[in-house]
């Protein structure tokens, strides 16, 4: 007793056995909760396992971007679901991004209209929950919208319905390896232009125009590309036949209507995020920069972004995790995502409600970490190095 | 992946705790009400009045079951469950009775470990489409969009049937009626598709009945009863024959109005069907000799029971037709009392 009760006023000891009995208390927790979750299943009656995923899903999905039958396994059911769980939140976070970044600088315009717009947009969509949003869109394109005998067309195009977006699709044909290699080509050219560029800058500095000749390289190589290999890609445009358009691509209401919330309602905060990390530069760079008489967009690209940059990655990146995890909601407008297919319907059909959330959860997880591996990856790139 | 594996099992045991163990009969009794897992809300089977007291088909038989154990039809909560959420929510424990248009099929019976303990409606899966459309039957539906609830049978059926007829269609998959009511208003799909009786539920619900009609073909199968468990045949005896109580109670005549003179039948079925006669091994299953008189004067025989929420003189104006008893040509033929 007096051994314990020595070691317990020590401090460096005592620490330690706090850890101690925490840890234990932690794992007693665990082990209670995981025999309460097997002692539960045996009087069920029920198993545990994954046999479920080989068996005939038997359900059909509206938005597949691989192959799907309503005989294909459930297995690939969830795999259609997670494609598309990876469709919206890749689009998702490109446009979010890109509105975030528009609407932070516009935040700190010195235009009083532009600042106060891009001021009320974030407040007004911020403080929305992201459901309704969803809900929002959703209604709108599916009540306003016209119905397919009367869509609104862009030149016999590009048609506008409540049932989707229709635009023509492209088909490779025999030749299309050549238009590939043309983009391969540009690809390479472009870069080694940039670093030439970018060396002789540093050596002469003499500016080249990088933008505009990447941007001929990158048109002029496929297509020269393309018409030499006797224009390869044919189009399938998109007609009215029967009740609805065939042919084409459509992007149903509730894939518009969930891209369009989640980022219209992440680049909310992203645009705050930017805000924020554009005032932590230090004025002085600012004035130092128009002091040696940078143009206002060199100045905000060349000096004051890149630094912006470092204190704007960390909260993008929950920003990024949040978007892809709010994505999960379609299940709300009945968009065909993991949890919908995995988490939905399969777990109803089969009743293996542990086995499919816990690959739910799995699936999520495993997504947030990439996303967060990536982000931390560039995050050390782009940091200040210490010199 | 390990720690988060733990945290969903532990909240999935949570969630599963007190399904075990004692007779789901004298919990009831202990609680002293009866929980039902019913519709989220789907017009003649299950949905709050205008006074906020939830009425119809399928909650009726919930009261009947109170009122077989409890003596008293009122003490009953509900917990309104989508089509996908319901097997998770009575095996959950969440209720003691799932009574939601739910379709009796193997895999539900002996996969998913529960009982179906009759068919209160024999119904089959139909189409909706817009009277303007001009359709009049489901194999002109070819490149439609189908508006479906998910986690239901008629998703499989759907699948199964167009693709037999090589009909090609564009799934549109919705939560509750509700919400299918609203996108199919709006335009969304083409068609609904859902149990005939659901379809009559909605269409009455609409302002414009009349401009929708149902399509002739019903292409499944789809026998809807209460479902309670496995592993409790007392309480699964309750449920089956508060059932058949109903149902032999217009067999033989008895109603709301006249239970009370019919005791005074010379009838020997009708008497221990009332409890003036001893019915063998009513105790065992634990209940009271007038059990089924408690159902029937508290909440009506199954006819009586069918008129009210679903028969010609409601809004959804069903016919009897194969839920008819089997003495007038239907599907309801039930073992005698004795």
């Amino acid at each position: 007793m007096s051994y314990f009760s020595s070691l317990w006023r020590n401090e460096q000891s005592r620490g330690i056995l706090i850890q101690i009995f925490v840890l234990v208390a932690f794992f007693a927790c665990f082990s209670w909760l995981i025999s309460n979750v097997i002692s539960n299943f045996a009087t069920l009656n029920k198993g545990f396992g994954f046999d479920f995923l080989m068996l005939p899903a038997g359900y059909d999905i509206n938005q597949t971007l691989i192959e799907y039958t309503n005989r294909s396994t459930h297995l690939r059911a969830a795999i259609v679901g997670l494609l598309n769980t990876f469709l919206v939140a890749g689009v998702g976070i490109v446009l979010a991004t890109v509105l975030g970044f528009v609407l932070g600088v516009a935040r700190l315009s010195r235009n009083w209209l532009i600042s106060k717009l891009a001021y009320v947009y974030i407040e007004f969509t911020r403080n929305v929950p992201v459901l309704l949003h969803i809900l929002l869109w959703h209604g709108i394109i599916v009540n306003t919208m016209p119905h397919p005998k009367k869509a609104l067309t862009v030149g016999e195009v590009l048609f506008l319905t409540n049932r989707g977006l229709y635009v023509p699709k492209p088909i490779a044909e025999t030749g299309i390896w050549l238009v590939w290699l043309g983009v391969v080509a540009a690809l390479f050219f472009s870069v080694g232009f940039a670093r030439y560029a970018r060396a002789r800058q540093r050596q002469s500095g003499m500016q080249l125009p990088v933008f505009r000749v990447n941007l001929a390289i990158w048109i002029l190589l496929p297509l020269l590309a393309f018409f030499a290999a006797g224009q390869p890609i044919s189009l399938s445009f998109p007609a009215l036949k029967g009740f609805n358009f065939r042919g084409g691509i459509q992007l149903p209401p509730e894939f518009v209507a969930l891209t369009f919330a989640l980022s219209i309602y992440t680049a909310a905060f992203i645009g705050e995020i930017v805000r924020a990390g554009i005032i932590a530069v230090d004025k002085g760079q600012r004035e130092a920069a128009e002091a040696i008489g940078l143009r206002p967009n060199q100045v905000m690209n060349e000096v004051i972004l890149p630094q912006a940059r470092r204190i704007i990655i960390p909260p993008l990146t929950s920003q990024y995790l949040n978007l892809t995890k709010n994505s999960s909601l379609a299940i709300a407008i009945g968009y065909m995502d993991i949890v919908a297919t995995l988490g939905g319907i399969t777990l109803n059909q089969t009743g293996r409600e542990m086995e499919a959330m816990l690959m739910v959860m799995g699936i999520y997880l495993i997504i947030s970490l990439i996303i967060s591996a990536f982000m931390n990856w560039y995050n050390s790139r782009v940091r200040l190095v210490g010199r | 992946m390990k720690k988060t594996s733990w945290m969903v099992a532990g909240l999935a045991s949570i969630a599963l705790a007190g399904t075990a163990g004692a007779a789901t009969l004298d919990d009831v009794r202990a609680k002293g009400e009866l929980t039902c897992i019913v519709n989220t809300g789907l017009a003649g089977f299950a949905a709050p009045n205008d006074q906020g007291v939830w009425s119809g088909f399928d909650i009726d038989y919930c009261r009947a079951v109170a009122a077989a154990v409890l003596g008293d039809a009122g003490a009953v909560g509900f917990v309104p469950s989508t089509t996908a959420e319901r097997f998770t929510k009575l095996r959950a424990g969440e209720g003691e009775i799932l009574s939601r248009n739910t379709t009796w099929t193997f895999s539900r019976d002996v996969d998913l470990q529960q009982t179906f303990v009759g068919v209160n409606y024999y119904d089959g899966q139909g189409f909706m489409v817009p009277a303007s459309l001009g359709v009049s039957s489901a194999t002109e539906l070819d490149g439609a969009s189908v508006c479906i609830q998910t986690g239901t049978t008629t998703e499989l059926n759907l699948a199964e049937y167009f693709s037999l007829n090589n009909i090609s269609y564009e799934p549109v998959p919705i939560a509750t009626n509700a919400e299918a009511q609203a996108n199919y208003l709006a335009g969304r799909c083409d068609v609904y598709t859902t149990d005939a009786s659901g379809l009559a539920a909605t269409k009455a619900a609409f302002d414009n009945p009349n401009d929708h009609v149902v399509l002739p073909e019903v292409i499944s199968k789809e026998p809807l009863g209460p479902v309670v468990r496995h592993g409790d045949d007392q309480w699964a005896d309750i449920a089956s024959w508060t059932l058949k109580a109903m149902m032999v109670a217009e067999e033989l005549g008895i109603t709301s109005q006249n239970a009370d003179e019919m005791k005074g039948s010379e009838n020997p079925e009708i008497r221990r069907l009332l409890g003036v006669e001893e019915l063998q091994g009513v105790t065992t299953l634990g209940l009271s000799p007038d059990w089924a008189y408690n159902i029937i004067t508290q909440v009506g025989n199954y006819g009586e029971s069918f008129e009210r929420h679903l028969g010609k003189s409601t809004k959804l104006g069903l016919s009897r037709g194969i839920n008819a008893l089997a003495k007038d040509g239907g599907l309801h033929y039930i073992p005698p009392v004795k």
